[in-house]
């Protein structure tokens, strides 16, 4: 076992000798490599705990919404609809929702106006997210004010600001009494944006849904299980921008890698032709040549793991921000919690190390089995 | 006595292979830590009924994909085509209207 030892030890030193002799190649090569491994475990990390957060926080979304459509096109829902609701076997209640957007011309931004189902604020106050309050340099106590459905001027107190810790789901959030939102859109008393309808057995909620379809036929369903369903797949290796910017690196690395680990330059050849003259042994220099392939790949997804890590969670994933941020000009400064998947890692691993050693093998074993004389020459 | 090559790549890979597994404390740590401030969000998401991430705020169906129509993009204008740049990091919904 310590002959075993001493040997491989052995064998990497004159491996880590071989791979200084060429440390420019080596260099480019680890940083290329590096890179790539950095880019896609930061897209891992992220989007993981996106998902993960986005499923922890929407656990207690509304189970069962309903829309009205008129002519495919949302509409205003009628309070004879949520009376029709009420009566369906299993509903264990029912409640209209008020929500919408309203565009800040001072701020150019669009924040989600909603009159919440408890605890509104007083008629004139409004309760603001904490990015509403940044793109308006607004506190406590100060008052906004905008232009109604009918031109006239609607002002609200600011009463309170939600934590930013909560940014995450509240950063646009603009709540306001019930009265001041159908006083700044004119929606008539008896109309809502929504129905949001609780279930009294969760396992009936898609019974529920059903007769409320048949009961209701110009209405549309979004359950909960939906609706945690659409964050499932963002940033989903398939979808975009990932998957098109991505499969350009990576397929130019796996080019790139391919001809470096399989053509075998005139200098590594003579190599292998000199330790075969010397008395190494095919299965020695095929040992020294996948060590050295492990070294560079394993080292490449040591720093890019780890780089990624510290982008994603100490520095809240900075490259990822423009494309996330897109043309908004509100956006949530939020610091993810650091969920990671170690399954995920470790597919990672396999599939950005293992190819690389195995593509060296295959050409040194083709220069290892002929004759010496034949390759120094 | 200078050290052999062999010995410090092997320290640098037991260092580097220390360091991930430190990220995964270091992560269940701060996933312990920070789970008060989880809960938290969701008990405002259930207090307001939100039903979305305040992620995109660019265009309304962005910022609340679950609600909104499958072709929104196209019903804001007849050449709409979805231009946002959460569009490509978020899919439409599938499967209905």
């Amino acid at each position: 076992m310590n002959g075993w030892f001493n040997r491989q030890r052995a064998l990497l030193d004159f491996a880590v000798s071989s791979l200084g002799r060429r440390k420019g190649k080596t260099l480019g090569l680890l940083a290329v490599y590096g890179l790539i491994v950095f880019v896609l475990a930061s897209a891992m990390l992220f989007s993981h705990a996106l998902r993960h957060e986005a499923k922890q926080v929407l656990a207690g979304t509304p189970e069962v919404l309903v829309q009205r459509l008129i002519a495919g096109r949302h509409d205003l829902i009628p309070d004879t609809h949520l009376a029709a609701i009420r009566t369906i076997r299993g509903v264990k209640s029912a409640q209209g929702r008020l929500w919408g957007y309203l565009f800040d011309p001072a701020a150019a931004a669009n924040y989600t106006l909603m009159v919440p189902p408890a605890d509104a604020p007083a008629v004139g106050q409004a309760v603001i997210g904490a990015g509403v309050a940044a793109v308006r340099d607004a506190a406590i106590g100060d008052v906004m004010s905008f232009r109604a459905h009918d031109g006239t001027l609607v002002s609200f107190t600011i009463q309170a600001i939600i934590a930013p810790e909560s940014a995450l789901v509240s950063a646009d959030l603009f709540l306001v009494a019930e009265a001041d939102y159908r006083r700044l859109f004119g929606i008539p008393d008896g109309r809502f944006t929504d129905i949001v309808v609780t279930v009294r057995n969760p396992r009936e909620v898609r019974t529920v849904a059903e007769k409320i379809d048949t009961a209701l036929p110009d209405t549309r369903i979004i359950l909960r299980d939906e609706i945690k369903r659409t964050y499932e797949s963002v940033f989903d290796w398939r979808e975009g921008m990932v998957v098109l910017l991505l499969s350009g690196a990576v397929l130019a690395f796996f080019i790139f890698a391919w001809e470096k680990a399989s053509g075998l330059s005139a200098e590594e050849k003579r190599e292998i032709g000199i330790l075969k003259a010397v008395g190494w042994e095919t299965a020695d220099v095929i040992g020294l040549k996948s060590l050295e392939g492990l070294v560079v790949s394993l080292t490449a997804f040591l720093l890019g793991y780890l780089l990624a890590w510290v982008h994603v969670f100490q520095f809240g994933a900075p490259l990822f921000e423009p494309v996330l941020k897109g043309w908004s000009v509100l956006y949530p400064d939020f610091r993810l919690t650091p969920h990671v998947d170690e399954l995920q890692v470790a597919t990672l691993f396999f599939f950005t190390v293992f190819p690389y050693t195995l593509a060296n093998v295959v050409p040194i074993w083709r220069a290892a089995t002929v004759d010496p004389d034949q390759v120094m020459r | 006595m200078t050290m052999r090559g062999s010995d410090m790549v092997l320290a640098a890979m037991l260092a580097g292979v220390m360091a991930v597994g430190a990220t995964w404390a270091v992560s269940a740590g701060r996933v312990r830590a920070e789970q008060p401030e989880v809960l938290r969000r969701a008990a405002l998401v259930e207090r307001l009924g939100l039903t979305d991430l305040a992620l995109f705020t660019e265009a309304r169906y962005t910022r609340h994909p679950s609600q909104s129509d499958r072709h929104a993009a196209f019903q804001d204008h007849p050449f709409a085509l979805e231009h946002f740049p959460s569009g490509s990091v978020l899919p439409p919904r599938r499967g209905r209207p």
